[in-house]
């Protein structure tokens, strides 16, 4: 977890914008996110949430707009910049056909980690995640529950400074999205900033800070306790629905 | 980049399908062509019409017959009955031989022999003309040592390489190209757009794994798998059906490289476009695999083909393969001979990666 020494925020934006032909998919985006902290990103879908977070990632360009990650600059720094990060879809993206540990050492390998790393993060994993039983099967036989967690951890295998985690939670039961908010939880606590893009408004709470995203423009920005207090509601739900009705 | 190798090994041997595409498909075709084909072309019936009947029209009626390609159906007086005997489907080809062929032959060394082929199976008819001619062909040397030629109606100048017309001389170039190409391009693409798919690829590119070394990494596995793939089809040819391989090994293994690579610079290409393992395989298998079946001279002569197409097949890759391997393996032809060909080739190589560096960039955007 090194990043660059001077930053103190993880993720500054400053007028981000990114258009699709005549469609503003960013319009105009300002925000920044502590180290260490939570951050949830949400809004409906077509809100612009995956293109800012894939621009975050380096995936995509942005149309104009200043974005530091992790110190570093995104049109400059970008190598940098993918050392510092870890990023998990909605689509788990682990090898189906490989098994726990032949995933811990291809990412292992790709972040250039050494053969001993690799041999401690895989008996690390393996205890941290209770997946003992499944020691040698293929990750495609995995409870969903599990695979999402080996996600998540082969995500940080490389022990990045922000991890972005699209939609991390997406068709999985509400037990094992508790179970999974706890290890995220014991990632931030260990300093690790979280970028989380969820449509799952009850997760929004976990969240240290919450910006809600309406037609690709920040609409609210603060800690969830504020919202709430701020639009008058009960939940985030609350919040959220009067949001996107204007 | 050796994490790459390791896992892309490690997924091929597990995926019985891609171990089916990659070894098991090549050697059920190689036998397949060469037994459906190899049988096809024996024993055909045939009519004769003797116009002449003097002693060099009996000699070449003999040699005809006496071959294993023939049997003589009908032995006809007159043009009556020719008519009936092809509409039946009794006979393929009827030969005739103008009178005074002896006589013509000795004092204008120059004679006419008619051969009129049922081509409702073009195919066949032009087999069955080019074995014809063949015959004709040793005939004549055999009268006229010195080759003050006689002329013939359809010359075939191929068969001069494979005087006993096996089909697998003619299938084993065609197998080999459709197989590198099915396997390189296919597999490829196929693996790439599976990545997509799992998002797996998405993860990849957030690392600072390089693009090009996510390409080179998925690549370089089917290269030799491919090769392999090359190689065994290349020793079934030698050892199942006798298929010497006439020219340089070396070269002909060098440019089946080249091909290779370019298939799989194809491949890439098509996983730009594709991001489904569906759309990558119907893309390879309607846009790519067909045509270069079809339009690579492989089944289909080039030459027979409507005008149009005969252009459209200048730009199938696979054509100019199957020229490079057969020139090599058949006739033993050097380099000097194919440079052309295999300049062509690489030029395809250069233009598809261009265009799949192109639209990465692109999907970056």
């Amino acid at each position: 977890m090194v990043g660059n020494k001077e930053h103190t925020k993880a993720v500054i934006v400053k007028d981000l914008v990114k258009k699709f032909g005549d469609f503003f998919a960013n319009d105009h985006l300002s925000f920044e996110v502590d180290r260490g902290e939570i951050f949830g990103f949400l809004g409906a879908n077509g809100a612009g949430k995956t293109t800012a977070i894939k621009i975050l990632c380096g995936l995509s360009h942005p149309t104009s707009g200043e974005v530091t990650v992790a110190g570093y600059d995104i049109y400059k720094q970008r190598d940098l910049i993918k050392q510092n990060i870890g990023y998990m879809s909605q689509k788990f993206s682990l090898y189906d056909d490989l098994s726990i540990a032949e995933n811990i050492r291809f990412y292992g390998g790709i972040y250039g980690l050494s053969r001993k790393q690799i041999k401690e993060k895989t008996i690390e994993y393996i205890e941290k995640l209770g997946l003992q039983a499944f020691r040698k099967s293929l990750v495609k036989e995995l409870p969903l529950g599990f695979k999402q967690k080996l996600a998540f951890s082969v995500a940080i295998v490389h022990n990045p400074a922000i991890v972005f985690l699209d939609e991390p939670t997406g068709g999985v039961d509400p037990i094992t999205r508790r179970q999974f908010w706890e290890l995220i939880y014991k990632e931030a606590a260990e300093g690790k900033t979280i970028f989380v893009t969820t449509h799952y408004m009850d997760e929004a709470e976990y969240c240290d800070r919450v910006s809600i995203m309406v037609d690709g423009r920040i609409e609210a920005l603060d800690g969830p306790k504020q919202l709430k207090e701020q639009f008058g509601a009960k939940t985030m739900e609350e919040v959220f629905i009067k949001l996107a009705r204007g | 980049m050796k994490n790459f190798l390791i896992k892309e090994f490690l997924q091929i041997f597990r995926d019985k399908r891609t171990l089916i595409i990659l070894f098991g498909i090549p050697i059920v075709q190689v036998l397949l062509f060469g037994f459906a084909l190899k049988n096809e072309m024996r024993d055909v019936p045939i009519a004769i019409l003797d116009q002449s009947k003097d002693e060099y029209s009996r000699q070449l009626i003999h040699k005809i017959i006496s071959s294993e390609y023939f049997v003589l159906q009908e032995n006809l007086d007159s043009e009556k009955g020719i008519e009936e005997a092809f509409r039946k489907g009794k006979i393929k080809e009827l030969i005739v031989i103008e009178s005074n062929f002896a006589e013509k032959l000795e004092k204008e060394n120059r004679a006419v022999v008619q051969l009129i082929l049922d081509a409702s199976n073009p195919n066949e008819a032009s087999v069955i003309s080019s074995y014809t001619t063949a015959i004709l062909n040793s005939f004549e040397r055999e009268i006229n040592p010195s080759f003050a030629g006689v002329p013939m109606i359809i010359p075939e100048t191929q068969m001069r390489f494979n005087p006993e017309l096996r089909s697998v001389f003619m299938f084993v170039p065609g197998v080999i190209t459709i197989i590198l190409m099915l396997v390189s391009a296919m597999m490829t693409s196929i693996s790439i757009a599976r990545e997509k798919e799992l998002g797996t690829m998405e993860v990849l590119l957030v690392s600072p794994v390089k693009p090009i070394q996510i390409i080179l990494g998925k690549v370089f596995p089917y290269v030799i798998m491919s090769f392999i793939s090359a190689i065994i089809i290349l020793l079934m040819a030698f050892t199942v059906f006798e298929m010497p391989i006439v020219g340089n090994l070396v070269l002909l293994l060098a440019e089946s490289l080249l091909f290779i690579v370019m298939a799989l610079a194809l491949g890439i290409f098509i996983s730009t476009v594709a991001n489904s393992q569906q759309t990558a395989m119907l893309l390879s298998m309607f846009a790519l695999l067909l045509p270069s079946i079809l339009l690579s001279g492989f089944i289909f002569p080039i030459k027979n083909m409507p005008v149009i197409l005969q252009y459209v097949s200048q730009i199938m890759p696979p054509k100019w393969f199957v020229i490079i391997i057969k020139n090599i393996m058949i006739r033993g032809n050097d380099f000097g001979s194919i440079w052309k060909e295999t300049l062509i080739i690489f030029g395809f190589t250069v233009f598809f990666i261009g265009l799949s560096v192109k639209k990465f960039k692109i999907r970056l955007e």
